[in-house]
């Protein structure tokens, strides 16, 4: 029973730099890097020494509470440095790869004659596992757990967000077959994009329940699905995967290799020509921008702007990131009058309509990363409720989570969130908190306590 | 210039810190930038938001001026009948001189005591007090004197709001609490027909059956055994509902013209800064309890056209300005239509049953401030019981 949602609160955000559809090569580098901080909650035990040899797929460090998860190296190559930070903690694994990649061999096999366990234990040698997350809490589902349903987002609605209905154009047998390994394990439930004309590799998806959602940024978001098809309560767990991670997880299946390479967005109004590339999971970022973004001061964010990881000029792309975004560093100070709190309001991006963005819907804006204030206690109220397409008062969770009152998150509906839910919130709020940190310490502390 | 300035952390001047900081990011919006999460910020902050309050605060602060001007002339004439666009400048002159210390004493005891507490709690100067430094001023008759302005300044800044946590910690309305204070400390000269026409204690010889009353005044005679004017229709004779609607009647500074108030809204509301759903339900709550008095009248003053309660005395000020302050009305979306229409209603209830009390908008919206939260925990309840259910149905 497919179901058709429309959401009316949510935001988008419109700005400079949407990649062009384009796919381009970029030259290969070897640097790749592997953050163990990309997997949150994660206490990495290694595998594997500085020197040895591995393959792509080759296991280089598992999770130490969940032994069973295992994550493998994207490319094949030769480990040359184990970065750790304090107390040891290891932050990275970098390895140097060769210009010719070698796939360890797991085998060709058909996913639709599987059992439940044969398709966990497949993903969960051959390092795939780790892009199945699992609400609530958000971090790696766990294996152990019966989730009710698995739920994957056709499309992405956050700013510049990469085209999936491009992307993944003609990925139909990987797609399908990531789709029916998934429902090996639980129900799921594929959500498309009703505004626009999905790709065929979504519509003619099998083995799934597909549903629909209409409206602004969050409607892509998983936790926007999840909370308006079927939503998690206390004790159940929904396990969420990306679209262009499904299509992975279907090229184990039908190849039988762990093909790691996505199709990203390269966006950002500070790129000369925004475009798509073909990448690999830690691929360095470097020559992706050498002499492709504007001189100044920039920001580079692995993802998305909104929940996006800043990473350095020579960083590497995320775990579960398939974008990388450009914009302005805002570090100068700005006067009052002329770019400060009282300019007239024509320059800046706002919801209020003190400033008349509201005016120029089409206007496409050229933002930095300046907070635009100062950090304040809460004192405007009804701001969040608008971009926050849930039956949940996200102000009343933010400030139960600061006062660290579990049983109140509880009941205010901690388990139905993710950070990157709580995004725009974080966006619009004009005390400038730091919402998104806030709700992950606060799902730490339940799953610390409660799970 | 101002980086130069900067005290050292470590410096000797250290400890003030927060209030350079003040000046340094009124000036300047300073080079923070996001460190991770949402890379990117909206335009609004703190300040923007409460300098739109005040812009939408100044139409009252100036017709506020040319109010006091009239009725000090009204009073020194001895003269209800002087027309009221004559001798502007006069009147504006007269206006100004009386009601821009009151502002400049709030705004100076007030951020100066904000101030102190910036530097001794070592947090940053925090902007609530931009706008109660100026609604205090609007709140208070003409005529009071500028020590008790800034003694309730004190007062209301300490005990109202600092002893809480600061702003967007206070329970109360921090303006409303320095009304209350002056109101409870100096009855006399804060009600009455005293004060409400600046420089009337001053004129030895009053003319015969002259009051200083403010319409409220008046109309709640009509209650008592002694009414000053003859029924409702002497009322409306003497203050009828365009000048009322006007604003040219006696009154607290900023509370008597309801066309400035409607300027100030309009602002607040196309911005989004000030709920909609707090000022409509709180008219609405305060038109149906007038229509009820109407239906069930006891005395001359239950028959009052509520569309008058909306015009006098400080029910719209309060609905537009008081009464939606974020940090001390109810934070739901249902609970504002609930604290908005009782915040009303109540006003109208106290005005005019209240045997006491001549104005009731102020003990009000400070007894919703109270009862917000409260009327939160039961909308979020239901939000909670609603999960609950489908925990159970699940």
């Amino acid at each position: 029973m497919s179901k058709t949602i429309s959401i009316r609160k949510g935001l988008d955000i419109k700005l400079l730099g949407e990649a062009e559809k384009v796919k381009s090569a970029v030259d290969f580098a070897d640097n790749f890097v592997i953050k163990t901080t990309d997997f949150h909650g994660l206490t990495p035990k290694l595998t594997v020494k500085i020197g040895d040899k591995v393959k792509a797929g080759s296991v280089i460090f598992f999770d130490k509470n969940r032994e069973s998860i295992k994550f493998t190296s994207p490319v094949s190559g030769e480990i040359t440095d184990i970065v750790r930070g304090e107390k040891r903690k290891i932050l990275s694994v970098n390895i140097k790869a060769t210009a010719e990649t070698s796939y360890e061999d797991f085998g060709v096999k058909d996913p639709s004659k599987m059992s439940a366990d044969e398709v966990k234990n497949h993903l969960l040698n051959s390092g795939v596992w780790p892009f199945i997350k699992m609400r609530p809490i958000d971090i790696i589902a766990n294996p152990a757990d019966k989730p009710k349903a698995i739920f994957v987002s056709a499309f992405d609605s956050s700013p510049l967000a990469p085209d999936y209905d491009y992307v993944l154009h003609g990925e139909n047998a990987a797609f399908q077959a990531g789709i029916t390994a998934l429902s090996k394990m639980a129900k799921v439930h594929l959500t498309l994009n009703a505004n626009g004309a999905p790709d065929a590799t979504f519509t003619n998806a099998k083995d799934c329940q597909i549903n629909k959602i209409s409206g602004k940024h969050p409607a892509g978001n998983v936790g926007t699905q999840i909370h308006h098809i079927d939503p998690i309560n206390k004790g159940e767990f929904v396990w969420t995967v990306n679209a262009q991670d499904v299509a992975i997880i279907g090229r184990l299946f039908l190849t039988g290799k762990m093909d790691a390479s996505r199709i990203i967005a390269l966006t950002g109004s500070e790129v000369k020509a925004p475009k798509y590339y073909k990448m690999t999971i830690g691929s360095p970022v470097k020559k992706l921008l050498s002499g492709n973004i504007n001189e100044g001061n920039n920001r580079i964010i692995s993802g998305n702007v909104l929940t996006g990881d800043k990473i350095d000029a020579d960083g590497n792309l995320g775990f579960y990131h398939n974008q990388v975004t450009v914009i302005p560093e805002g570090t100068d100070p700005k006067f009052m009058i002329t770019k400060g709190w009282m300019e007239p309001g024509f320059s800046k991006f706002s919801v209020n309509r003190s400033y008349f963005s509201w005016m120029m819907p089409g206007k496409k804006y050229r933002m930095d990363t300046n907070l635009n204030g100062e950090i304040r206690n809460f004192v405007v109220t009804g701001e969040l409720e608008k971009v926050f397409p849930f039956d949940i008062y996200p102000m009343q969770l933010i400030k139960s989570v600061m006062y660290k009152d579990l049983d109140l998150m509880e009941k205010l509906g901690i388990y139905e969130v993710a950070p990157e839910d709580f995004a725009l919130c974080e966006f619009v709020c004009t005390s400038k908190i730091d919402i998104q940190d806030v709700i992950r310490q606060g799902l730490d502390d339940v799953y610390k306590e409660c799970m | 210039m101002m980086r130069k300035m900067e005290p050292d952390h470590h410096g000797k001047w250290a400890k003030f810190h927060p209030v350079w900081d003040g000046f340094y990011t009124f000036l300047f919006t300073p080079g923070e930038t996001t460190k991770k999460g949402s890379h990117i910020r909206d335009g609004i902050d703190l300040k923007r938001t409460m300098f739109f309050v005040i812009l939408a605060l100044v139409p009252c602060l100036l017709f506020g001026i040319y109010n006091t001007g009239h009725w000090h002339y009204v009073a020194i004439k001895g003269d209800m009948n002087l027309p009221y666009w004559e001798m502007i400048g006069d009147k504006i002159i007269y206006g100004a001189l009386q009601v821009l210390p009151i502002v400049i004493v709030s705004y100076g005891v007030g951020l100066g005591v904000e101030f102190a507490f910036a530097i001794k709690n070592k947090h940053a100067i925090q902007e609530g007090f931009l706008v109660s430094g100026m609604l205090i001023p609007l709140i208070v008759p003409a005529d009071v004197p500028l020590w008790m302005v800034a003694f309730a300044t004190v007062f209301a800044v300490v005990l109202g709001k600092e002893v809480f946590g600061g702003t967007g910690m206070n329970v109360v309305n921090v303006a409303l609490t320095a009304r209350a204070f002056l109101f409870f400390s100096y009855p006399t000269m804060m009600s009455g027909d005293k004060v409400w026409m600046s420089g009337l204690s001053d004129v030895a010889n009053k003319p015969e059956g002259f009051t200083g009353a403010t319409p409220l005044g008046d109309l709640y005679t009509l209650a008592t055994p002694e009414p000053v004017v003859n029924g409702l229709e002497g009322f409306a004779a003497k203050w009828s509902f365009s000048d009322a609607l006007f604003g040219y009647i006696p009154g607290s500074i900023g509370e008597t013209s309801f066309i400035a108030i409607m300027l100030g809204a309009g602002l607040l509301l196309y911005t989004g800064i000030a709920s909609w759903k707090i000022i409509f339900s709180f008219f609405a709550g305060g038109l149906a309890i007038g229509y009820l008095f109407n239906a069930v009248p006891a005395n001359p003053y239950m028959e009052l056209d509520p569309m008058y309660h909306m015009v006098l005395g400080g029910f719209a000020f309060g609905a537009v300005f008081m009464a939606t302050d974020p940090v001390t009305g109810a934070q739901t979306s249902t609970g504002k239509f609930i604290y908005g229409f009782l915040a009303g209603a109540m006003a109208i209830v106290i005005r005019v049953l209240n045997p006491a009390f001549p104005e009731g908008v102020m003990m009000a919206i400070l007894l919703l401030n109270v009862l917000a939260p409260l009327i939160d925990h039961y909308v979020i309840q239901s939000n909670i019981k609603r999960r609950m259910k489908r925990l159970k149905t699940a």
